[in-house]
């Protein structure tokens, strides 16, 4: 099939971007969209311009590194599907797509579609953790029985996968479904018992240093979330950090 | 040739660990604040070592290419974690662990290191769970198992299909605590070029800052390379995109020896190539083998009508199927191991079998799967006279729950729903159990730089069993190198900050730097990724399933002729002060070239088929590999002298004195 592409072009942060359009052809609709972009890359190699810079690792779908807002939305029309794991046959024939960066005042822009996410890492360096050293001397792994329900939660919440479609998603730029998601694994489990209060305060506290907006329950960001993080997230760190306000 | 010494304890098999660690030197906790150790690599080998090293109070800095920590691609292992815990009590013990592991790897990894891996395996369920790494439980509350190829019992705990996520989250949040308090600084986007040696000590790493382009010196007492595994040698793998051999390479040109390079595992379940324009592929885990049957068609025919799309798996009956692994290992079925499960899909497809449009496909069937699943949930719901539709409906909502993800992933990629159509599946490369050579504290042949996780080469022989990746990751991180390091840094705590500015610095600096001019100033008219095309084809269908003398031979000339070709004929576009992904992958292809060369030249040399090395000279008569235990019971560990061709053999001996070495077999 054929394409037009209109790309976010970018030097790099202290540069101001542009759309540029570029005419695609040959695409089959097995390709990912990250392959087809490899496809044009090869033209503009081939051609003595510069490739297009976007974040890529696994392509499947579970590192969290690729982004892209393609036509408006992140991760780009289809749900439950990071950029990589989309397929080129959603798209048709003579189609024009417009491929962005994730936008947000927390997430600059590195260069073209490459943004810097190394806000999401301070905010768990502020508490998204158990305190337990790693020297294995602790209890044997079936002394604490945990419900199954419990535990199926906290690994649902767990399966967040950092990549940032939640901000991109929300007017508010808001990284509410991120730090949730961390706060929820933790409170779900009984060895996040111990740090809660600390822990929902001080990740808090950092999402809103680093510039993230506020949430106003939009729920953009779970219907964009790739990986269906859901929204009862926000109602626990809601309680939680309520809670934590009346003990702290 | 000389002799590789693997300091592998005296003692009892059993007590080797423990008395090591009652022996070697410590550091005093005061000391430890004055020595500065650099871990490169971020998965779950680096992550845990950079972890436990800052909570034992030295100075670490870790490195990564990607963006975060917790995007290594450790992030990607799917199916689970063997550990010898022995919940389900259907006879585990280390012992059990240590000997599937070692007969898995086809007699060709060491006795003393696979011990103490399954000995310290149990302790790493502890660690996580207390961690708070949600993997899955029963009803009742305990952690589930389930089994992994080539073994007999169930050993394995998960979280769904995404274990290495949770297990990597775990170590990135062990990470982001010690970031937190100040001893660990990321350096993350970052890529280490080179390996500083003082008077031949590693003592540090030149850097390049992927976002600036800019080139750091950065100083240690000690390196730990954490790396990964270089399958991405072979372009198409189910590595992510940016895996690389580069640190390795770079140790091995500077003294560090690289052992095995040849054993690489293909792993039996992935998904089909559908075309030229692949970048990667996509593992579907070996867990599905628990519940999925593999199989072909009996006739030919039949197979070829639904290649041409006028049959459908569905339609064949079940004596007009081959279920070729359960035919031919009928005690351990679609269970064998890797290695073995990927031959036989091979065989299968080349005998003219194979089943999607390129013939290079094999049914991945989860029908009797749902039925059986669903039978014993509506008698567990009390209805004892189930309808057909009741039954699958039940069936499939039991497949979801324990493989969901996975099913969807195909789903996506494939375009067909696994539930109702058999799966097409396909070996791809996935893993290297070949890596830098180190001995039983994991150091490699330079003082002061160790190697750990899937680049190091120790524990898994000539094939690795699934679910035993992520155990050496985090058992070398957490719990052996923190230890074994401690024993060559104690000569450090005199030594003081390593400065910089020492001419060793300035000339390691000096070589990165040409060699980033030479790339981008090369006036060439091919893109990185063609030349990578092109060495991954030669290395697939030379050095790949299987080998041969001939086709090795051609391997090794057609690589150094497409390396001559790669440094006259690149093409990369940019400069270096800038973000530039296309002159990282330049650098990176580079080194696949020159170790592609020394992975032929391996192949060649070992003249028997163990493991995932199946050379076509050396089989039994139905085509199983044939050893050849009085010549190559030994471990190629290669010296770099100039060029790959010329490196320089040495030979680390295999001994076995708990252990019958034996023929495998899974019949």
């Amino acid at each position: 099939m054929k394409l037009t592409l209109k790309i976010w072009r970018q030097k790099n942060a202290d540069t101001k971007g542009s759309l540029q359009t570029y005419p695609i052809d040959g695409i089959d609709g097995d390709m990912s969209f990250l392959e087809m972009l490899d496809v044009l890359n090869e033209e503009l190699i081939e051609k003595g311009e510069e490739p297009v810079v976007f974040d890529h690792d696994c392509r499947e779908g579970i590192c969290g590194s690729c982004s892209l807002q393609i036509d408006g939305r992140p991760h780009g029309p289809e749900r439950h599907t990071t950029t990589c794991q989309l397929h080129m046959r959603h798209f048709n024939d003579g189609d024009t797509v417009i491929v962005e960066p994730f936008r947000a005042t927390a997430f600059p822009v590195i260069k073209d579609l490459m943004v810097d996410r190394s806000s999401f890492d301070r905010i768990q360096q502020a508490g998204g953790y158990v305190s337990v050293n790693t020297s294995g001397n602790t209890i044997d792994a079936n002394a604490t029985p945990v419900e199954k329900d419990n535990a199926d939660e906290a690994f649902n919440s767990a399966t967040c996968i950092g990549c940032g479609a939640c901000v991109a998603a929300c007017v508010n730029a808001s990284a509410m479904l991120f730090t949730s998601a961390k706060v929820s694994q933790f409170a779900l489990l009984p060895q996040g018992e111990v740090e809660a209060t600390r822990r929902v305060l001080n990740m808090v506290e950092q999402m809103d240093k680093e510039g993230f907006g506020a949430c106003s329950n939009t729920g953009a960001c779970f219907i964009e979330c790739p990986k269906d993080i859901s929204l009862e997230n926000i109602a626990r760190i809601n309680r939680e950090y309520l809670k934590a306000s009346a003990e702290g | 040739m000389s002799i590789l010494d693997s300091k592998i304890p005296e003692g009892p098999l059993a007590e080797k660990w423990t008395n090591h660690k009652n022996n070697i030197n410590l550091v005093n906790p005061a000391n430890k604040r004055n020595i500065d150790v650099i871990v490169v690599g971020t998965g779950l080998a680096g992550g845990s070592a950079a972890a436990t090293l800052a909570e034992l109070g030295y100075n670490v800095k870790t490195f990564c290419y990607q963006d975060s920590p917790r995007r290594a691609h450790s992030i990607a292992a799917q199916g689970g974690i063997n550990a010898s815990k022995n919940y389900q009590g259907d006879g585990d013990s280390d012992y059990r662990l240590f000997y599937d592991t070692v007969k898995g790897g086809d007699y060709r990894s060491r006795e003393g290191n696979v011990y103490r891996l399954a000995e310290v395996s149990a302790n790493i369920i502890d660690q996580c769970v207390a961690q708070g790494v949600p993997f899955a439980r029963e009803y009742g509350g305990l952690l589930d198992n389930r089994s992994f190829g080539g073994v007999l019992v169930s050993r394995t705990f998960y979280a769904k299909g995404q274990t290495g996520q949770q297990l990597l989250l775990g170590a990135y949040a062990a990470m982001n605590r010690q970031i937190n308090r100040g001893k660990i600084e990321a350096f993350n986007r970052h890529e280490m070029l080179d390996l500083v040696l003082i008077d031949g000590k590693a003592r540090g790493i030149i850097a390049r800052d992927l976002v600036t382009g800019e080139l750091e010196r950065h100083s240690a007492h000690a390196v730990v390379i954490a790396s990964g595994g270089y399958g991405n040698v072979f372009f198409l793998s189910t590595n992510a995109m940016g895996s690389n051999v580069t640190a390795s390479w770079k140790i091995h040109k500077k003294g560090a020896y690289f052992a095995n390079p040849c054993y690489t595992q293909i792993h039996p379940t992935c998904i089909p190539v559908s075309g030229d324009h692949q970048s990667k592929l996509t593992l579907m885990s070996e867990s599905l083998r628990n519940d999925g049957r593999i199989w072909v068609p009996k006739k030919k025919e039949d197979a070829e009508a639904i290649r041409q799309g006028k049959l459908k798996p569905t339609e064949l009956s079940e004596d007009e199927r081959d279920y070729y692994l359960e035919r031919r290992y009928p005690s351990f079925g679609n269970l064998v191991p890797r290695d073995v499960a990927s031959r036989a899909a091979k065989e299968r497809c080349d005998a003219g079998f194979g089943v999607n449009k390129t013939g290079e496909a094999v049914f991945l069937d989860f029908a009797s799967a749902i039925k059986r699943y669903g039978k014993e949930q509506a008698v567990m719901h009390g209805n004892h006279n189930p309808s057909e539709e009741e039954v699958t409906k039940l069936g499939k909502e039991v497949v979801a729950n324990k493989y969901g993800n996975l099913f969807e992933m195909y789903e996506k990629i494939v375009d067909a729903n696994p539930y109702e159509t058999p799966m097409m599946i396909y070996p791809a490369v996935h893993y290297t159990m070949g890596g830098i050579w180190v001995d039983y504290n994991l150091q490699s042949t330079i003082p002061g730089c160790y190697v750990t996780g899937e680049a190091n080469f120790s524990d898994h022989g000539a094939n690795r069993l699934g679910a035993s990746a992520l155990m050496q990751g985090l058992a070398d991180g957490y719990f052996i190198l923190p230890y074994t390091i401690g024993d060559y840094l104690a000569d450090d705590i005199r030594t003081g900050k390593i400065a910089t500015d020492q001419p060793e610095f300035e000339e390691a600096e000096k070589n990165v730097r040409e060699r980033l001019e030479k790339l981008i100033n090369n006036k060439g008219s091919k893109s990185v990724d063609d030349i990578h095309k092109r060495l991954g084809k030669i290395m697939w269908n030379k050095c790949g399933m299987s080998r041969n003398a001939k086709g090795l031979k051609e391997a090794i000339t057609e690589i150094r002729e497409l390396r001559e070709q790669f440094w006259n004929e690149v093409k990369v576009p940019g400069s270096m002060d800038e973000m530039n992904p296309e002159l990282e992958k330049a650098g990176r292809v580079a080194d696949f070239l020159e170790l592609g060369e020394l992975f032929a030249k391996d192949a060649l040399h070992r003249e028997e088929s163990c493991g995932g090395h199946f050379r076509e000279e050396y089989q039994t008569d139905e085509g199983e590999a044939m050893r050849d235990d009085e010549n190559f019971m030994y471990v190629a560990a290669w010296e770099y002298n100039g060029e790959p061709s010329e490196a320089v053999l040495h030979k680390e001996q295999l001994e076995y004195d708990y252990i019958e070495v034996k023929t495998r077999s899974y019949k």
